[in-house]
C-alpha cells in the first residue's frame, strides 16, 4: 500500500516537473502571491479571473495553475494581515490579531519568518496526509450510489453554509440562492428551459466565472469605493529581519504542529472552509497558553497556529473535492467547476482515470510550497512596495481584468451582463449581512445534487425513507441532524447571553479587532 | 452599529428571501412538477424557492431576537450606505464597455471601463484616472489582442 503510493507519487513528480506543467504551476504561485499581498483582492478573484485561461490549457498545467493561485495567495495573504493588519482572506483575519502588534513592535519580519515556516510545514503534513488518505476515502467512496452523494453533499452544502460567519440562516439562505441559480438553463432530464426568461443565452445556464467575478469582484467593488480606510505602509523589511532566532523557533514548534492538526482534522470535513479552522486553531492556543493574557500582543503562537492551521486545511481540502467530488469551500468549488469544464468528473474514478492530475498535482503542491518558500524570502522587499500601491489604481484595473476574463469564457459580451447582475445582487446581499460564499458552493454543487436527488428516488420508487435506511447515508444524515441541532443550540445560547459579555468567543473578537484597528489609525 | 439598525436589516434581509423564494417556486410550478418517483423540471427548483422562503421567515423572526456577529467581510470598508458617485461609476463603466465592445471596440471599450470607474474613485483626478487608461489599453492591446488572440478587434465602427 505504502510503497504503491510512493511509487504513485514518484509517478507524479514525472508530470509535475514537465516543463509546460511546472512553468504554469509557477507561474499561477508567482500570481497567486501577487494577488495575495494586494488588499482588496483575494485568492477568489484572481482564480475567478484566470479561470478563463485555463479553457485553452490542458487539465493537468490548468489545475496546476489554480491550485498554484490558491496556495500561493494563502502565503500572500498572511504578508498583508501581518504587515498592515489587513486580511485579504478572511482565513488571515486571526493572523492579524498577533502578527501585527509584531509589526508594530519591530518584529514583522520574524513574525513573516515564522508565519512561512508554519505554512511550509503544514502544506507539508497535508500533502503527506492527501497522499496516504485520499486511496483509502476512494476505497470507501466506490460504494457510494446517488443517494449517499446526495446527502453527502447535502452536508457539505449545510456545513458550509452554517459553519461560515455571521448568521447560519442566512448562509442557509445563499446555499438555497445558488441552488435556484445552478437551475438556471437546460434541464437535463426532460431538454426544457429553466428559467431562461426566452434569452438564449441562458440556456447552458448562467456562467460560473461571472457569477463569482459578480459576487466577489464587483460586488466587493461596489461597497468599498470611497470605503476603504487609507492605509499607511511603514514597514521597512530586509531579508536577515525574517530569520527567526532559535528561542522563537522553539516557542512557534508546538502551536504549529498543534495548529496543523486542527487544520487537518478540518480538512477531512466537507464543506468548512480554512476561516473557521484558523479560529479554531487560535481559540485553542489561547486556551491552553500559560499567559492568555498575552494573546493580541504580538504572541508568537498567535501567528504560528492559525497560519499552519489554514494551510493543512489548504491541502486537506482537495481530498473530499478531488476523491468525492464534494467542494470544502468556495475555491475548491472553483477548482471543481474547472475541473468539469475541462470535461473531467471529480470523484471516485478520478485518481484511477486521471493519475496524471491527481498525482501531478500532489507533487506540484510539494514544488509549489518549496518555490514559495525560496521565492518569499528574496521577495519581500517587493511586496512590501506593492502594498503601497493604493486601492483607487487597484480596482479600476480589476474591472478592466474582471469584464476581459468574462468576454474570453464564451467571445459573448452577454457574460458581462451577468457580471453586471450578480454584481449589483451581490452587493445588495452583503449590504444585508448576506455571506457570499456560499451561493457559489450552491451554484457548483446544485446540478450535481439534483440529479443524485432524482437519481435516488427513481431507484427507490419515490420513497423519501431511502435517505435514512441506508447505512452510509444514514450517517450523514445524522451528521446532517447534529450540525442542525449543534447550531441551533449556540444560537440560543448566544441569545441568553448578554450583549457584550466577555464570553462573546474569540470569533467575535478576532472578527471586530482588525476593523476596529483600522478604523483608529487612520 | 446600533442594534435597532441591525433589527430592520433583518426585516428587509428576511423579506428579499421570501420574494425571491416565491417568484422562484412559482415560476418553477409553471414547469412540470412530476412526482416524486418522476421528478418533472420544476420539482428541484420548486422545492428550493418554497424553502428559500421558509428561512426568508425565519430569518425576519429571529431578526427580534437573534444579534449575531455581522458578517463583515475581511476587506474591512465601513458599514452603512455605499458611496453614490462610486456605484454609479463603476456600473456606468460596465454599461460603457457593453456599448463600446459592441460598437467601437476593444481598445475604447477597455479606455472607457477603466477612466469612468477610476473616476468612481474619489482620490484620483481627471490626469490619473486618464495615465491608468491608457495604460490598461496598452495591457489590452498587447496581452490580450495580441498575445492571447481576444475575439474583439481593437477597432470597429457601428459594430
Amino acid at each position: 500500500m505504502i510503497s504503491q503510493a510512493l511509487q504513485d507519487l514518484w509517478f507524479g513528480f514525472g508530470v509535475a516537473f514537465q516543463g509546460h506543467n511546472l512553468m504554469w504551476s509557477f507561474f499561477g504561485v508567482l500570481v497567486g502571491n501577487l494577488i495575495g499581498v494586494m488588499p482588496g483582492m483575494g485568492a477568489l478573484s484572481a482564480m475567478s479571473m484566470l479561470l478563463p485561461l485555463t479553457y485553452v490549457l490542458h487539465p493537468v498545467p490548468a489545475i496546476m495553475m489554480l491550485a498554484g493561485i490558491f496556495y500561493g495567495s494563502m502565503y500572500g495573504g498572511a504578508i498583508g494581515a501581518i504587515l498592515l493588519n489587513l486580511p485579504s482572506h478572511a482565513a488571515h483575519a486571526v493572523t492579524c490579531l498577533d502578527g501585527y502588534p509584531m509589526t508594530r513592535a519591530g518584529k514583522g519580519g520574524t513574525a513573516l519568518g515564522i508565519a512561512m515556516i508554519s505554512s511550509f510545514f503544514a502544506a507539508t503534513v497535508g500533502i503527506l496526509i492527501m497522499i496516504f488518505a485520499s486511496p483509502l476515502l476512494v476505497a470507501i467512496s466506490f460504494k457510494f450510489g446517488p443517494t449517499e452523494l446526495f446527502s453527502i453533499m447535502l452536508l457539505g452544502l449545510l456545513a458550509g453554509a452554517t459553519m461560515s460567519r455571521g448568521s447560519p440562516l442566512k448562509g442557509v439562505a445563499m446555499t438555497l440562492f445558488g441552488l435556484l441559480c445552478g437551475a438556471v438553463g437546460t434541464d437535463v432530464n426532460s431538454g426544457s428551459f429553466r428559467f431562461s426568461f426566452g434569452i438564449p443565452q441562458l440556456s447552458d445556464g448562467l456562467e460560473l466565472v461571472a457569477i463569482a467575478l459578480g459576487v466577489f469582484g464587483v460586488a466587493d467593488f461596489l461597497l468599498s469605493v470611497n470605503r476603504m480606510p487609507v492605509i499607511k505602509n511603514t514597514a521597512k523589511l530586509r531579508m536577515r529581519d525574517m530569520r527567526p532566532s532559535m528561542a522563537e523557533l522553539k516557542e512557534a514548534f508546538w502551536p504549529m504542529v498543534r495548529g496543523t492538526s486542527v487544520g487537518a482534522l478540518f480538512g477531512a470535513m466537507p464543506g468548512t472552509g480554512p476561516t473557521i479552522t484558523s479560529f479554531i486553531a487560535y481559540a485553542l492556543e489561547h486556551k491552553i497558553s500559560k499567559t492568555p493574557e498575552k494573546f493580541g500582543t504580538g504572541m508568537i503562537a498567535g501567528v504560528a497556529a492559525p497560519e499552519a492551521s489554514t494551510h493543512s486545511k489548504t491541502q486537506v481540502d482537495f481530498i473530499p473535492t478531488l476523491s468525492l467530488g464534494i467542494p470544502g469551500d468556495v475555491v475548491m468549488a472553483l477548482i471543481l467547476g474547472a475541473l468539469l469544464i475541462q470535461g473531467i468528473q471529480p470523484g471516485p474514478q478520478l485518481i484511477g482515470e486521471h493519475p496524471d492530475i491527481f498525482w501531478g498535482l500532489i507533487a506540484s503542491f510539494w514544488i509549489g510550497n518549496v518555490l514559495l518558500m525560496v521565492l518569499n524570502v528574496p521577495l519581500i522587499g517587493v511586496w512590501v512596495k506593492l502594498l503601497q500601491v493604493p486601492y483607487r489604481y487597484l480596482f479600476p484595473s480589476a474591472m478592466f481584468f474582471i469584464v476581459i476574463g468574462v468576454f474570453t469564457t464564451q467571445n459573448d459580451l452577454f457574460q458581462t451582463w451577468e457580471v453586471l447582475a450578480f454584481g449589483v445582487i451581490g452587493a445588495v446581499f452583503m449590504a444585508l449581512d448576506f455571506p457570499m460564499a456560499p451561493i457559489l458552493l450552491g451554484v457548483v454543487l446544485g446540478p450535481m445534487m439534483e440529479e443524485n436527488f432524482r437519481r435516488a428516488l427513481l431507484l427507490s420508487r419515490g420513497d423519501m425513507s431511502v435517505f435514512v435506511t441506508r447505512p452510509i447515508s444514514a450517517g450523514f444524515m445524522a451528521v446532517c441532524a447534529l450540525v442542525v441541532l449543534g447550531v441551533s443550540w449556540s444560537a440560543w445560547r448566544a441569545q441568553r447571553r448578554k450583549r457584550g459579555a466577555k464570553a462573546a468567543a474569540a470569533l467575535d473578537v478576532a472578527l471586530g479587532l482588525p476593523a476596529l484597528e483600522l478604523r483608529s489609525d487612520d | 452599529m446600533s442594534a435597532p439598525a441591525q433589527f430592520k436589516k433583518d426585516y428587509y434581509a428576511g423579506a428579499l428571501m421570501v420574494i425571491v423564494g416565491l417568484a422562484a417556486a412559482y415560476a418553477a410550478a409553471g414547469y412540470h412538477l412530476g412526482t416524486l418517483a418522476r421528478m418533472g423540471p420544476g420539482f428541484f427548483p420548486c422545492a428550493v424557492g418554497v424553502l428559500l422562503a421558509l428561512i426568508g421567515v425565519a430569518i425576519a423572526v429571529s431578526a427580534r431576537t437573534d444579534d449575531g456577529p455581522p458578517a463583515t467581510t475581511g476587506h474591512g470598508y465601513g458599514q452603512g450606505m455605499p458611496d453614490l458617485r462610486g456605484c454609479a461609476c463603476i456600473i456606468a463603466g460596465i454599461l460603457a464597455f457593453l456599448l463600446l465592445g459592441e460598437y467601437g471596440g476593444l481598445l475604447p471599450a477597455t479606455f472607457a471601463i477603466v477612466f469612468i470607474s477610476a473616476l468612481g474613485d474619489r482620490g484620483n483626478t481627471l490626469k490619473q484616472a486618464t495615465f491608468l487608461a491608457l495604460g490598461m489599453c496598452a495591457i489590452a492591446g498587447v496581452v490580450f489582442w495580441w498575445a492571447l488572440q481576444l475575439q474583439m478587434p481593437l477597432f470597429r465602427w457601428g459594430g
